[in-house]
């Protein structure tokens, strides 16, 4: 078996321009911000980016990455609406391609289980359907028992990724990875949907640890999706990580009243330990 | 004691979820999230309610259940909720939009996206709450159409409206519902200190406006005790809707931050909610569907 540990610097060497990213997470919560920050530093762009938004969207909009983006939304959370996502929309930035948030989870699952599409009731009678004129439906060949109608559904289509990126709480060095939180998000989803998985997480640990004190169930993803795993303590930061650390509010608010390119200056322009240093250096300022 | 202008409101959003029966209640914002909790210690024991993340828990917060989203997006199509959402707009069929203001294609105000409006819609009953009725938000056309409205999921074909209902939109001003022959949007009730014109005014498109508008009942000493001491003894629920006598006993206390009895967080953005504040429906689910609501004024 093999070992997949790599650095971040690996992963991001490893994509390139105008390939589809999956990144996983939700919101502002447990996103792999460490391989975003990386990706931040390759000139890697022309990215169609496949993704429920949240900091992840609103820095790689801001830095002009996305040629497209898949979404259903953007949010921060404590913060409703993500700010550098906003701005980067309203300028035209990049191209959107907006399904709602259960679309989505069909798409992935479709790509998953590699199935050209699902059929989902949502969309139909919204303007998703509007704004996304390639999007079909499809007329079920079984007809209702009770009312004999064959209904006609939204024909989701795969959301196949070249890679996806997620962040975990534990994995070991072959790809097992673990989540500890309340919620899986869709991470497991999002590594079954690419070709290629890269796992960041707070700790590697031996296989044997992983059950040690979890439950089996928190292993959500399997080896056998996993690329490359890397160990990133503090990698979700600013988001929510729990229960290794909740979401980072204050910085969370600094990020979304700071213009994008003030706050790549302060904080983007090194490398991750660089980064980390800095949000440190702040918080004592900030003490003080 | 006599109730607040956010009270009549709790209480509009609570009679949302009356008789709903086991569901899941999704309140968006604060007021809905309130009223959820006011209807779940009262008349509707048995809704289940969120931590705003991925546990269902009692009134005390004890965990009773697991509901991460890929559980609550199947509670939404599997029609066991009722959710309350916001808008940023709606109009008279109720159509919502959430997603942003301006030709979608170049939008003048990006806002959150289309988030879970178009599968609630269009699979759980969905309520809306609209924390200040306006012009603004009361549109004759939305620019984005996310949830789905009852002339929208006409025209889609009967998948569309299978399981669509709207049971209420509540606001500052007033209760109202799409119970009329057409499905637009009609006036139900009045808060107390509002009448109908002030609503008509309010409204950017032709309501429909009995002769007769009541007023949206009293709060029951009861519930007023459970709102002001139990459920939101900061008065948060004061912020979200000032009262129009800025005298009123319970209004805004400053320095409320989150105590132990604080309301549930305001609903994750997730399966139908997200930044967007939502509107509880009435009703339990697709099984309930046409079957009038009682005594309840959203039945349809």
């Amino acid at each position: 078996m093999s070992d997949k540990t790599m650095s971040a610097r690996d992963v991001v060497g490893r994509l390139e321009s105008g390939m589809t990213l999956g990144i996983g997470g939700w919101g502002s919560r447990r996103k792999p911000m460490a391989l975003v920050r990386a990706l931040l530093r390759t000139e890697i762009t022309d990215l169609t980016v496949v993704a429920y938004g949240g900091p992840d969207v609103g820095l790689l909009a801001a830095a002009g990455r996305i040629r497209t983006l898949v979404t259903a939304f953007a949010t921060l959370d404590s913060v409703p609406l993500e700010p550098h996502y906003r701005a980067a929309r309203e300028r035209g930035a990049f191209e959107l391609t907006e399904v709602d948030e259960a679309m989505f989870m069909w798409g992935l699952h479709a790509a998953a289980n590699r199935l050209p599409f699902l059929p989902v009731r949502a969309g139909l009678g919204s303007d998703v359907m509007r704004v996304n004129p390639g999007l079909r439906t499809v007329t079920s060949p079984y007809p209702d028992p009770a009312s004999g109608i064959r209904e006609e559904l939204v024909a989701m289509p795969a959301l196949r990724l070249d890679a996806a990126l997620v962040h975990m709480n534990r994995a070991d060095r072959l790809g097992n990875g673990q989540y500890l939180g309340p919620d899986p998000y869709f991470d497991d989803l999002f590594c079954e949907a690419a070709d290629t998985a890269y796992v960041s997480c707070e700790r590697i640990v031996d296989t044997a640890e992983l059950t040690k004190e979890a439950a089996p169930q928190t292993l959500l993803l399997q080896r056998s999706h996993v690329t490359g795993v890397v160990e990133t303590p503090n990698g979700a930061h600013f988001t929510s990580c729990v229960p290794d650390y909740g979401r980072d509010e204050a910085f969370q608010k600094l990020y979304a009243t700071t213009p994008y390119a003030e706050f790549a200056e302060r904080f983007l322009g090194g490398d991750e330990l660089a980064y980390q240093s800095a949000v440190q250096a702040w918080r004592k300022e900030r003490d003080q | 004691m006599s109730a607040g202008r956010a009270e009549y409101c709790v209480i509009a959003c609570a009679e949302a979820w009356r008789d709903n029966g086991e569901v899941l209640a999704s309140p968006m914002g604060l007021i809905p999230s309130i009223g959820a909790r006011l209807a779940r210690h009262t008349f509707s024991p048995d809704l289940l309610l969120t931590d705003g993340e991925a546990l269902l828990v009692g009134l005390d917060g004890t965990p009773e259940g697991w509901l991460p989203y890929r559980r609550h997006l199947t509670a939404v199509t599997g029609g066991r909720r009722h959710v309350m959402m916001g808008a940023s707009q709606i109009d008279r069929f109720g159509n919502q939009n959430i997603s942003c203001v301006g030709d979608w294609s170049r939008p003048r105000r990006q806002l959150l996206g289309v988030r879970g409006a178009p599968v609630n819609t269009l699979n759980n009953p969905t309520s809306y709450w609209i924390p200040k009725h306006s012009r603004r938000v009361f549109v004759e056309r939305v620019d984005m159409v996310c949830g789905v409205g009852y002339d929208r999921a006409a025209t889609a074909g009967p998948s569309a409206t299978r399981f669509h209902r709207l049971p209420r939109v509540v606001t500052d001003l007033a209760v109202l519902d799409f119970a009329t022959p057409d499905h637009s949007m009609r006036l139900v009730s009045v808060h107390p200190g509002v009448t109908a014109e002030q609503v008509r005014e309010a409204t950017g498109f032709e309501l429909a406006i009995p002769d007769e508008v009541p007023f949206t009942r009293e709060p029951t000493p009861e519930e007023l005790e459970l709102i002001r001491a139990v459920i939101d003894p900061k008065g948060l629920r004061n912020r979200e809707v000032p009262d129009p006598e800025s005298t009123a006993r319970d209004r805004d206390i400053p320095g409320g931050g989150s105590g132990a009895q604080n309301p549930e967080t305001p609903a994750r953005p997730g399966a139908a909610g997200g930044g967007d504040r939502g509107v509880p429906d009435e009703g339990s689910g697709p099984r309930d569907r046409g079957v009038p609501g009682g005594s309840r004024e959203g039945g349809r």
